[in-house]
């Protein structure tokens, strides 16, 4: 119960923990910003699955791997505009999970899906879908930072010049406005067509996100993106997500509780493939329903 | 002692052993080399002095020592030497005299018992000449139109010599020129014409068309004709000029010979020479090794054509060798579906490098040169049968009977290179809408071409030094031309050329005169490790520039 209340108390006031603690000395204002904004917007109208616009819905999802089950029968909604946290153990399925939206497991050789997942009330798992067009549809944020070896503006100009677009100036704007959109701009506008390599890990993922965002998805996916980082960098990418769900339905896989607590609007729980517990973040942490999201949340497990 | 074994130490010291027992067989390798291939080139002082023949009477001699042996004295005595009776062992000298032309030897041993003191007459020269090798002797007077110009007591009489010897140097290249590039043009023109005729005879046109090309072939052949008589006018006219001077020269034994100046490459008097001349003069003779064409069946003169075509063929290779090898990876780690068959077919592509390089040789030759070949010349060349194009050993078989040689190494460290390459990468590609072929054209390949260059690398390594299966497939010992020049169409691939491999086997076995080879076999095998040393390093430098690019994604 103690961990439980240290959660809380870090979503209303910076606690003592490195990350927030750096929040303070470097950029205290959003970072301290964040939390508030939720707390207007909770007191103004309580989070309920049932006033939102679905964006994805998941049903009866059974994905195997040869013979094991990773996934069973999941069925789950995801709104749009908000950012859905995953969490669980590892090994829960919860990137499995994550990867079943953009059909990132078909490249499994052994995988096989079973059940629906909805995106906008379509089927993406119907025969006659692009994947390619699927993907740009729905975008997606890894773990280790992966930019090509490729300069930075070529990296965020990948996607559009997939699509054939090769105006200078249209992929000029678009460039621009994606890397300020990722909150990255100010940083590498002098060195647009350096090496990505020459950027910090950091800086790499938020490249990557400007990267996906460049191509407009309608979603994204973030598949623990900040575990690769350090703290302030962590902290950059938190306060880059709460911008973005302005436009874009986010579903984010952390290991991290506390990160799930400060940038979610929802949170699924999941253990051995099973979804055990979804609802409004702040219901989730400080009440769980169930016994065993409280055990995994108070820190017995995992 | 069973401490010392646990403490690591005997390990440390076997391996660092090891290391240095290879570093001392490479070093030891290329300082013979360089040492015997470089010294070659120096200037030797010319010694004058009298030694004692087999049958008693003295003899003068002017030469190069060469080097020297001790032999058992019993030895020398069986092959009809006095030596007095207390003496066990003989030192001997072999003498390089030259005038082979005089003399039938141009290199001999002498004795030491017997032998003269050493002297290095300052007017003693050497000859480099275009027949018959060096000469040694002394100058007595040059002539011009067998009128005395100048005598050797004249104070002007070696500037006069080095003078006419540069001009009738200039006329030889003027002559070279003509004769190689102007005649060699209108001789290529004509037989195009006489192949273009034939082509219209096997297409089988009718008289009447015939008769009108005829015509017209015969306007050309005529404009050609006198082109030729042209330049042959001008040639004939340069070879008279070069007649003009002769220089009269006194051989050791007395006797004076003539030699017309355009026989002359170098005219040189060593004794007389300091040694900022003397490197002055070996610079000279070694550019000369580097870029002029062998003399006097290959012991003489440069290996030009041999660098020149070795380069070609390995560029030849790298091209022919480089997308096969790539794309046959590419399929092998990207697309093929892995199972038993991709296993048995990666084990033989992975045998192909173990495949001694005779039998890709005579491969090439059975498949490549006759069976290719020849048809190509059927379907293509057929104006010019039964004289084979293609059916023949050339360049461009000899390119890819090693393209197929070093098609392995290839494709084993492209496919390493691809697996290296980390999911996340491809997987950051796909999420962004790619296809999967564009995500290995876009993102994969160019993070993989630092592998694919050191395979190449590896496969020009090994190439560059392949000599067994080229002499069946293209190699000769003389090419009379490059296989690239100013006539259409620019690079012959179907014509023979000379390889540095080749030469040193050449030069050094199959030589009429050994002596005079050997230090040309030492200096070969220095080009040739040279070569093979700068491809690397061109090709290390542009892999490392290409790692640099891509540094961060490969750890």
């Amino acid at each position: 119960m103690l961990e439980q209340t240290d959660v809380v108390e870090h979503r209303d006031a910076p606690a003592p923990s490195a990350a927030t603690a750096s929040t303070d000395s470097l950029s205290g204002e959003t970072g301290a910003q964040a939390p508030n904004h939720k707390q207007t917007f909770d007191q103004a109208e309580p989070l309920a699955m049932e006033n939102e616009k679905i964006k994805l819905e998941v049903e009866g999802l059974k994905l195997y791997y040869g013979n094991d089950q990773a996934l069973k029968n999941i069925s789950l909604q995801i709104p749009e505009k908000k950012v859905t946290a995953f969490i669980g153990p590892s090994g829960c399925g919860k990137s499995t999970l994550l990867r079943c939206f953009n059909r990132m497991n078909d490249l499994v050789d052994s995988c096989r899906i079973e059940g629906k997942i909805l995106l906008d009330g379509d089927n993406i798992y119907d025969p006659s879908v692009d994947v390619a067009e699927l993907r740009r549809q729905v975008g997606m944020v890894f773990q280790k930072p992966n930019p090509f070896p490729k300069s930075i503006y070529e990296n965020v100009a990948y996607g559009l010049r997939l699509q054939g677009v090769k105006s200078k100036r249209i992929l000029d704007t678009v460039v621009e406005n994606s890397l300020r959109g990722a909150a990255l701009w100010d940083e590498v506008k002098d060195r647009l067509h350096d090496n990505a390599f020459g950027l910090s890990g950091g800086q790499q993922q938020r490249l990557v996100i400007a990267r996906a965002i460049a191509i407009e998805p309608e979603v994204i996916l973030l598949d623990e993106p900040a575990s690769a980082l350090d703290p302030i960098s962590t902290l950059k990418i938190e306060e880059l997500i709460y911008e973005l769900k302005d436009k874009y339905t986010i579903v984010i896989v952390t290991h991290n509780m506390q990160q799930a607590a400060r940038v979610s609007d929802y949170t699924a729980f999941m253990y051995m493939g099973d979804l055990v517990e979804v609802g409004d973040t702040d219901r989730l942490f400080t009440n769980p329903i169930e016994k065993q999201t409280e055990d995994y949340i108070t820190g017995r497990y995992g | 002692m069973k401490n010392w074994f646990k403490s690591g130490a005997p390990w440390v010291w076997l391996n660092g052993g090891a290391v240095a027992l290879c570093m001392v067989m490479v070093v030891g390798l290329i300082g013979l080399i360089a040492i015997r291939g470089f010294g070659h080139f120096w200037p030797a002082d010319v010694v004058q002095l009298t030694a004692v023949e087999r049958d008693g009477t003295e003899q003068q001699v002017l030469g190069e020592i060469v080097r020297s042996e001790v032999v058992p004295a019993a030895v020398v005595r069986d092959s009809g030497y006095e030596i007095a009776p207390e003496q066990e062992l003989v030192t001997r000298y072999l003498i390089k005299r030259g005038n082979r032309d005089i003399s039938a030897r141009d290199f001999n041993w002498y004795l030491e018992v017997g032998m003269s003191e050493w002297q290095n007459p300052i007017d003693a020269m050497v000859i480099e000449r275009r027949e018959w090798g060096n000469f040694y002797g002394y100058p007595v007077s040059l002539k011009e139109n067998g009128d005395v110009i100048a005598r050797v007591q004249d104070a002007d009489f070696w500037p006069q010599v080095q003078e006419r010897i540069e001009r009738s140097l200039d006329l030889h290249d003027e002559i070279n020129h003509l004769e190689k590039v102007e005649i060699g043009r209108i001789n290529h023109k004509l037989e195009r014409l006489r192949l273009e005729r034939r082509g219209l005879e096997l297409d089988g046109v009718d008289a009447a068309t015939l008769a009108a090309a005829d015509a017209e072939f015969a306007a050309e052949r005529a404009e050609l004709d006198e082109q030729y008589r042209v330049v042959k006018a001008e040639r004939d006219e340069l070879y008279r000029q070069l007649k003009r001077d002769t220089l009269t020269a006194e051989v050791i034994d007395g006797s004076e010979v003539t030699i017309t100046l355009q026989n002359i490459v170098r005219l040189t008097r060593p004794n007389a020479m300091g040694v900022f001349a003397k490197m002055g003069q070996y610079l000279e003779r070694f550019w000369e090794f580097l870029s002029d064409e062998p003399r006097e069946a290959n012991t003489e003169g440069g290996i030009f054509p041999a660098i020149f075509g070795t380069v070609t063929m390995v560029i030849v290779m790298s091209i022919i060798v480089t997308p096969f090898g790539v794309l046959a990876a590419i399929y092998l780690r990207e697309y093929a579906k892995q199972g038993p068959v991709l296993r048995i077919i990666r084990i033989s592509v992975y045998n192909l490098a173990g495949v001694p390089s005779i039998v890709y040789g005579v491969f090439g030759l059975g498949f490549f040169v006759y069976f290719l070949g020849g048809s190509l010349d059927e379907l293509f060349y057929r104006e010019s049968l039964p004289a084979p194009t293609f059916g023949t050993p050339g360049l461009f078989w000899a390119s890819l009977t090693l393209a197929l040689l070093t098609l392995p190494v290839v494709i084993v460290s492209t496919e390493e290179g691809l697996s290296r390459i980390p999911s996340t990468i491809r997987q950051g590609s796909l999420a962004l809408g790619a296809t999967k072929a564009e995500t290995l054209w876009k993102v994969v390949v160019p993070l993989a071409t630092p592998a694919m260059m050191t395979g190449l690398i590896l496969a020009i390594a090994r190439a560059a030094g392949e000599v067994a299966p080229l002499m069946l497939v293209g190699v000769v010992k003389l090419a009379p031309s490059l296989p690239i020049d100013g006539n259409y169409p620019y690079v012959h691939l179907d014509q023979k050329i000379m390889h540095l491999g080749f030469h040193i086997y050449d030069v050094g076995f199959q030589s009429p005169n050994v002596e005079a080879a050997r230090p040309l076999v030492y200096a070969t095998a220095l080009t040739l490790v040279l070569l093979i040393i700068v491809l690397n390093l061109a090709a290390i430098r542009i892999r490392n520039s290409l790692r640099e690019k891509y540094r961060s994604a490969s750890d």
